[in-house]
């Protein structure tokens, strides 16, 4: 036997990982570079499972990367461009120091430029990989083209994701793929379904934003410059699926529309075309200019048992989407202008709707005001001027909720001046014991097809929900500490039954020393009634309890830990019940009262 | 040259005659010897004398007197030449005739020079022979004879003299201020820039160039000389005194006029023009003559043949296709379509330890712009939101209600999110993990049914009541009809099991620490212990028969004949005693902690923890002896016990537990119970499994088959366990713990030695209620029935059936 001692850490998981430092220096790379290569690679550090075997027995918290990753990063072309670039900006320093006017022309004419075509590819090798990673860019490139163009960064990136955009929200409202909207405190979040792939993106509300001090603008653009180079090229794909022109082109006839009207007002034709493009009220031009042919009916094979439920199912929701897609189909809409313009034409034309606006908030509005056609009108004010009789005038969310809830819901909750009801995400899935909002459980009865009460009716069904939801809170509270109560009610029991047999016994010890005549009653025993489900509950119980005592202990660290989330869950569902509770009490107070008030005014 | 030799000879024969004479001599000699070099290179200047002559007189004299910082000099220039031209006429004939003595042969240029450097020497004659006063008399016609001599002739002559006396260094002794024409800095005083107060001593003001002494001029001018000068003399307010030579100089009027000037803060020439018009050499007027009328190079009409070789070098490469056109800039992105021919199976090997990044959270109710009410925060609950940490706080924003969508303002912290997500994509470690969704009831071991186990002690029947403070120690008789409890009260009691009936109380000198019924059924015996003392008593309950044979074995022991000396004594109690029931008391050294049996009844061992070696004690009924098993004992021992069947011993210290052969006396076993103070032990009545209970609320069962580590350690009671037992014949084991509760558990061991025990908790026993952070103190089994009696703190005893 024998042989070479193994020595430590020359092998297994120690060989796989390497620090940031080492890796940087292999590379040699700047900091600087490194992270952008980084970025730009989509390498990104790793956590070893044995973090001290790999950390050569040292505990100090360091970042690892992988060997392979490193190694992969050595053959980049662009670690060769980085270095090119620091060469030339150190020319051209030097160029600038001497005043050599025509050196530094001529070094910024040959000025080192990388491209991450292969990059992109290389991340995503297929399109549909790079379409489950776009929620990042499409946020970042909506981000980035509502900022200044001053100083920040430069005014092409702008106006690139700019255009990424527009073009993105085009294929989005051409293939009417969207399919839920949230307005939140942050911005507006938009999910759509492109191909298959749920992505999400957020953006921002239309105001100036006020730069963070302590935000490295570097990373965030260099993190663009990737996102953009991803969303053009998907663009460039979705387009072509979809038989679209790409870069995108106005339908002529659409274009000769919108010529007629505001030309003149912009210098710019190339301007003009990109605003016309964001204004997204006109269609597209095709590669192919066809009508719009008929989806094929996809073929049905018959199936048994489960998965023809499974089928049902994915069928009804397949015809739901449709009925989505077409949601807004045939109604006119207008625009005030108080209402943010931008999100609004994008959803209503992903819908299929109609949308105008006042032409001098927008290029691109088709009819004005005073259309009779017009069938609803989105205002964000509490009264309006002028009136029309024959559309509605609803507030933005309405747009929003019937989106999310995939039908038209009453118009008469928004109405302009109206109290909104709350605007639920549609994101929130809700299982099995958590809370929901009263609202959410109306809107899937309205979803079920029964018919809302109005009015009188509406406080009695508000009280059925209340009854509803106490009736679900007795559930949850059931679920939450159904064991620990029963146990406890044991216990009570015993300690009470004890108590009551103590107590008689003391009385007679008590007589017994007293008088030692002992007056021998007999009372008549009472049949206790034994509650034969409870016991059996009680017996489980108790040999639970018994059994939790043998687990060992890792198991029942783990254990613990499971049932205190659980209960948490169920605690913070039972606490925003209660504040609703304490809330529509308090409301249903304040209405009562208002009602005498009136009626004593009245009177 | 021969000649200024020969005067130089002369002069060195002549010096002893006269210093005076060989001075001048020497100098002329210089200022031959001077002449001679500026005759050579001198012609030049002159002729340019001669041109510009004219301008040259007041322009010299201007820059002379203007420029130059010491104004002295330039007066001299102007003295100089007065003075020239009055010698011309007043001391020629002295002159002349020296001259001709010296030489004669000198042509007339040289002779002029000559005279000019001998003008000084005559000059000093003059003054000192005429003095002060004559000299300043005669200085106004000497101006004006010099202005006129300017204009002649004569006027060369004189110049000439004057450029020889600017080479000529050396200036001749005397009053050199006459003479000077030098343009340098005075440096015919050697002495420096010093303070010249040091000379006031000496006769001399310093030296000249040669070392020699120069001097002070002969003046005796005391106050009264001075006040007549200043009243005499006209130009006495223009006289100055030179400090380096001593003299007193009068200003010429322009150089009192330049004085004026600089006084006016005007530029010293007078003439000078300070805004004359700026005349540009290189005009930006193209003139039509060139600067120069150099005729042009050949080599600018011809091509140059570098350039030619240099053009034809690059034609050949276009020509060869070498250098191409510059390529016009892509600019921006350039578009296509990037997945044509993507192949899914084409995945690089890095993209198996891909971990894809986490989506965003997606929002939730709360994140709503008008969120139901429920989602907002309370008042308290948004104090306690800002005052947490913003990685603790579960929302990163506070939920907020708007009335409608025009009221919602910009999230002021959406660049900040957006960053801090850019950060997780690339500096956030990933870790791949695999999150089992573990249910709850899985984990929970799978036990048989306490059901399935009966019999148990499952409800409480019976509570002994009678003492008066907490019941430390029961024990059962061997027949299963007798309870015996020892309590605080200092009393004994004995129960009847089934009634509950208190049959006997026995008063005792001190609390009971322990008590315990004789296994034996044949003998009716109970051994507790008090303080030092351990009493055997026959209760007297039961079979009659049983008591009185009891009685009889201990009155039929006989005294051996050698009394043995022993650590305890054995007494036999007094008559009241007697009728109590206590038939023997042994005292110990120490207080008795506990005793206990041995199964045969006849030994007893007793406990007294201390430091000493005589901790545990082993006593024979029968013999009335006592033992000291143990040489030395380790640790504080806290209980001891006898194997059932085999004669082992079984000593548990604090940590330990440890098992001695008694026949082989010899250590068999250590367990260590891994807790801190073991409180109690029992043993299996089949000798191979112990259990112990410990203060740090752990039991732990030990397989004495398996290894010296607990099987298992239960934690199933909350404080400290006080004591433990082992049921006789059913698989039972039992716990007392200080928060009041027994828990009784299933110990099955099996006669497999391959099979382990199976420990199943069968029931949590409640009813002893805790007083002063005690609660159930002894446990102890009935020896047939699955019967449990406990003991508490709160005085009494309770049976669980």
């Amino acid at each position: 036997m024998g042989g070479l001692q193994k020595k430590k850490y020359e092998s297994g998981s120690a060989t796989n990982y390497v620090t940031r430092n080492k890796a940087r220096k292999k590379l040699q790379l700047s900091l600087a570079d490194f992270r952008r290569l980084c970025i730009l690679k989509g390498i990104y550090p790793h956590e070893p499972k044995r973090k001290k075997k790999v950390n050569k027995g040292s505990t100090a918290p360091r970042t690892f990367y992988l060997v392979k990753d490193i190694r992969f990063l050595l053959h980049e072309p662009i670690v060769a461009k980085f270095r090119e670039y620091k060469v030339f900006v150190r020319k051209l320093r030097k160029a600038y120091g001497k005043s050599e006017w025509g050196a530094v022309q001529r070094l910024r004419e040959n000025k080192p430029v990388y491209k991450l075509d292969h990059i992109v590819k290389e991340r995503y090798p297929t399109f549909i990989d790079a379409l489950r990673d776009l929620d990042d860019a499409l946020s970042m490139c909506f981000l980035f083209s509502t900022f200044a163009r001053t100083g920040k960064c430069h005014v092409q990136t702008i106006q690139l994701c700019r255009r990424l955009s527009v073009e993105w929200m085009n294929y989005i409202v051409i293939s009417r793929s969207l399919r839920k909207v949230f307005l939140s405190i942050k911005g507006i979040y938009y999910q759509a379904e492109v191909l298959g792939q749920t992505v999400t993106w957020l953006v921002p509300y239309q105001f100036a934003h006020n730069h963070p001090t302590d935000v490295d603008y570097r990373v965030m653009a260099t993190f663009t410059e990737f996102h953009t180079t991803l969303l053009g090229f998907v663009n460039f794909r979705l387009y072509q699926t979809l038989n679209l022109l790409y870069p995108p082109k106005l339908d002529s006839k659409a274009e000769v529309e919108l010529k007629a009207e505001h030309e003149e007002d912009y210098a710019m034709d190339s301007e003009s075309y990109l605003e016309k493009l964001s204004a997204l009220s006109a269609s597209l031009s095709r590669v192919i200019s066809t009508v719009e042919e008929e989806e094929a009916e996809p073929d049905r094979f018959p199936v048994e048992g489960e998965d023809a439920e499974v089928l049902v199912a994915r069928e009804k929701e397949q015809k739901e989407q449709e009925a989505q897609k077409n949601l807004f189909e045939g109604l006119k809409f207008f625009l005030n202008r108080e209402v943010p313009r931008e999100s609004l034409a994008f959803v209503l034309r992903c819908f299929g709707a109609q949308v105008s606006w006042e032409k001098s908030l927008c290029i691109g509005g088709t009819y004005d005001v005073t259309d009779e056609t017009i069938t609803h009108q989105v205002v964000d004010r509490p009264n309006v001027d002028k009136k029309y009789i024959n559309r509605y005038y609803i507030q933005p969310q309405w747009v929003f909720d019937c989106v999310n809830s995939r039908m038209r819901l009453p118009v008469e909750d928004y109405f302009p001046g109206v109290t909104l009801p709350p605007h639920l995400s549609p994101f929130v899935e809700h299982k099995e014991g958590d809370y929901v909002p009263p609202e959410k459980l109306r809107l899937m009865a309205l979803q079920r097809g029964e018919r809302p009460e109005r009015e009188q009716e509406e406080i009695e069904g508000e009280e059925d929900d209340d009854g509803g939801d106490d009736s679900q809170e007795d559930e949850g509270g059931d679920d939450d500490d159904d064991e620990e109560e029963e146990e406890d009610d044991d216990d009570d029991d015993m300690d009470d039954e004890e108590a009551t047999d103590e107590k008689n016994l003391k009385l007679m010890e008590k007589q017994k020393s007293k008088g030692k005549t002992l007056p021998v009653t007999v009372t008549p025993g009472k049949v206790k009634l034994e509650n034969k489900m409870r016991l059996e509950q009680e017996e489980k119980a108790e040999e639970k309890r018994l059994a939790i005592m043998m687990m060992k202990k890792k198991e029942k660290y783990l254990y613990d830990k499971i049932v205190f989330g659980k209960k948490r869950k169920v605690r913070e569902a039972n606490k925003l019940a209660a504040k609703r509770k304490a809330h529509d009490d308090a409301w249903k107070a304040d209405k009562k009262k208002k009602k005498k008030k009136t009626t004593i005014g009245g009177e | 040259m021969s000649t200024s030799r020969s005067g130089v000879t002369e002069d060195a024969v002549m010096e002893t005659k006269e210093k005076s004479g060989k001075k001048r001599v020497v100098e002329e000699d210089d200022d031959q010897l001077s002449l001679f070099k500026i005759d050579k290179d001198g012609f030049p200047k002159k002729l340019e004398k001669e041109d510009n002559d004219d301008d040259l007189s007041d322009s010299e004299e201007s820059v002379f007197s203007g420029l130059e910082d010491s104004g002295s000099d330039s007066d001299d220039d102007d003295a100089d030449d007065d003075d020239d031209d009055d010698d011309d006429g007043t001391v020629e004939e002295t002159k002349d005739t020296d001259e001709e003595s010296l030489d004669k042969d000198n042509d007339e240029e040289a002779t002029n020079f000559e005279t000019s450097t001998e003008q000084p020497f005559s000059e000093t004659r003059e003054a000192k022979l005429q003095g002060e006063n004559a000299s300043d008399g005669g200085k106004g016609a000497r101006k004006a004879r010099a202005s006129r001599a300017r204009g002649t002739e004569s006027g060369k002559l004189e110049q000439a003299p004057e450029l020889g006396g600017q080479s000529s260094g050396p200036p001749p002794q005397g009053d050199e201020y006459e003479q000077d024409t030098s343009d340098e800095e005075d440096i015919r005083n050697t002495v420096g820039n010093i303070p010249m107060e040091w000379y006031q001593d000496y006769p001399h003001i310093g030296y000249d160039l040669d070392g020699k002494k120069i001097y002070k001029p002969i003046r005796n001018k005391d106050e009264l000389d001075e006040f007549l000068d200043k009243m005499e003399n006209p130009d006495y307010w223009r006289t100055v005194h030179d400090k380096m030579t001593g003299a007193d100089i009068r200003l010429s009027d322009e150089q009192v006029s330049l004085v004026h000037r600089l006084q006016r803060g005007n530029f010293g020439d007078a003439s000078f023009s300070e805004y004359e018009p700026y005349v540009d050499f290189f005009s930006s007027e193209t003139m039509i003559h060139p600067v120069t009328n150099r005729p042009a190079d050949k080599r600018s009409f011809i091509p140059s043949l570098i350039e030619k070789e240099k053009v034809s070098r690059l034609v050949h490469a276009i020509k060869m296709g070498w250098i191409k056109p510059r390529q016009p800039k892509e600019s921006g992105l350039q578009l296509y379509d990037l997945w044509a021919k993507e192949d899914p199976n084409s995945i690089l090997g890095r993209h198996k330890m891909h971990v894809p990044a986490p989506k965003i959270k997606l929002p939730g109710h709360e994140e709503s712009y008008n969120p139901p009410p429920e989602y907002l925060l309370t008042e308290e609950e948004k104090l306690a939101w800002e005052q947490q940490d913003p990685e603790e706080q579960k929302l990163n924003f506070l939920p907020q209600k708007f009335a409608c969508l025009r009221t919602v303002p910009a999230y002021s912290r959406f660049i900040h999110e957006r960053f801090e997500r850019c950060l997780d994509l690339y500096l956030c470690p990933r870790q791949r993990k695999m999150r089992v969704n573990v249910d709850p009831e899985d984990l929970i071991p799978k036990l048989p049914k306490p059901r399935d186990l009966q019999p148990f002690p499952t409800v409480q029947s019976l509570v002994y009541r009678g003492h008066s403070n907490l019941v430390r120690c029961i024990s059962v008789s061997p027949g299963g009809q007798w309870l015996a409890s020892g309590s605080d009260d200092c009393t004994v009691r004995l129960w009847e099991i089934c009634t509950g009936r208190c049959m006997k109380t026995i008063e005792v000198g001190g609390a009971v620490k322990s008590i315990a019924w004789n296994p034996n059924p044949a003998i009716c015996l109970v051994a507790l212990s008090f303080n030092q003392t351990v009493l055997l008593l026959n209760p007297g309950l039961g079979d009659k028969l049983v008591c009185s044979t009891t009685d009889q074995l201990i009155a039929s022991y006989v005294e051996p004949e050698e009394e043995k000396e022993q650590s305890v004594q054995w007494q036999l109690p007094e008559d009241q005693d007697v009728e109590k029931g206590v038939r023997l008391i042994i005292n110990h050294p120490k207080s008795v902690r506990q005793l206990t049996w041995h199964s045969k009844g006849d030994y007893l061992a007793t406990v007294m923890p201390d430091n000493s070696n005589t901790q545990v004690l082993i006593h024979q009924i029968t013999k009335r002896r006592s033992q000291n098993p143990f040489r030395k004992n380790k640790g504080l021992v806290q209980c001891v016990s006898f194997h059932p069947i085999r004669p082992y011993f079984f000593v548990a210290t604090q940590r330990y537990i440890r098992i001695y052969n008694l026949i082989k006396q010899e250590l068999m076993k250590k367990l260590s119970a891994n807790c801190k103070w073991i409180s109690s032990m029992a043993i299996h009545p089949a000798g191979d499994n112990v259990i112990c209970g410990s203060y740090d609320s752990r039991l732990a069962w030990f397989d004495l088959d398996l290894s010296t580590k607990p099987y298992k350690v239960l934690r199933h009671h909350k404080k400290a366990l006080r004591g433990v037992a082992f049921h006789k014949t059913y698989p039972l084991f039992a716990s007392a713990s200080d928060d009041g509760s027994v828990i009784v558990c299933h110990g099955m061991v099996y006669n497999d030695l391959l099979q382990n025990p199976l420990i199943v908790p069968v029931k949590v026993l409640k009813g002893h209620t805790i007083t002063q952070d005690l609660g159930v103190l002894d446990v102890a089994f009935h020896p047939s029935q699955p019967w449990v009696f406990s003991s508490g703190a709160d005085h009494t005893v309770r049976l669980f059936t």
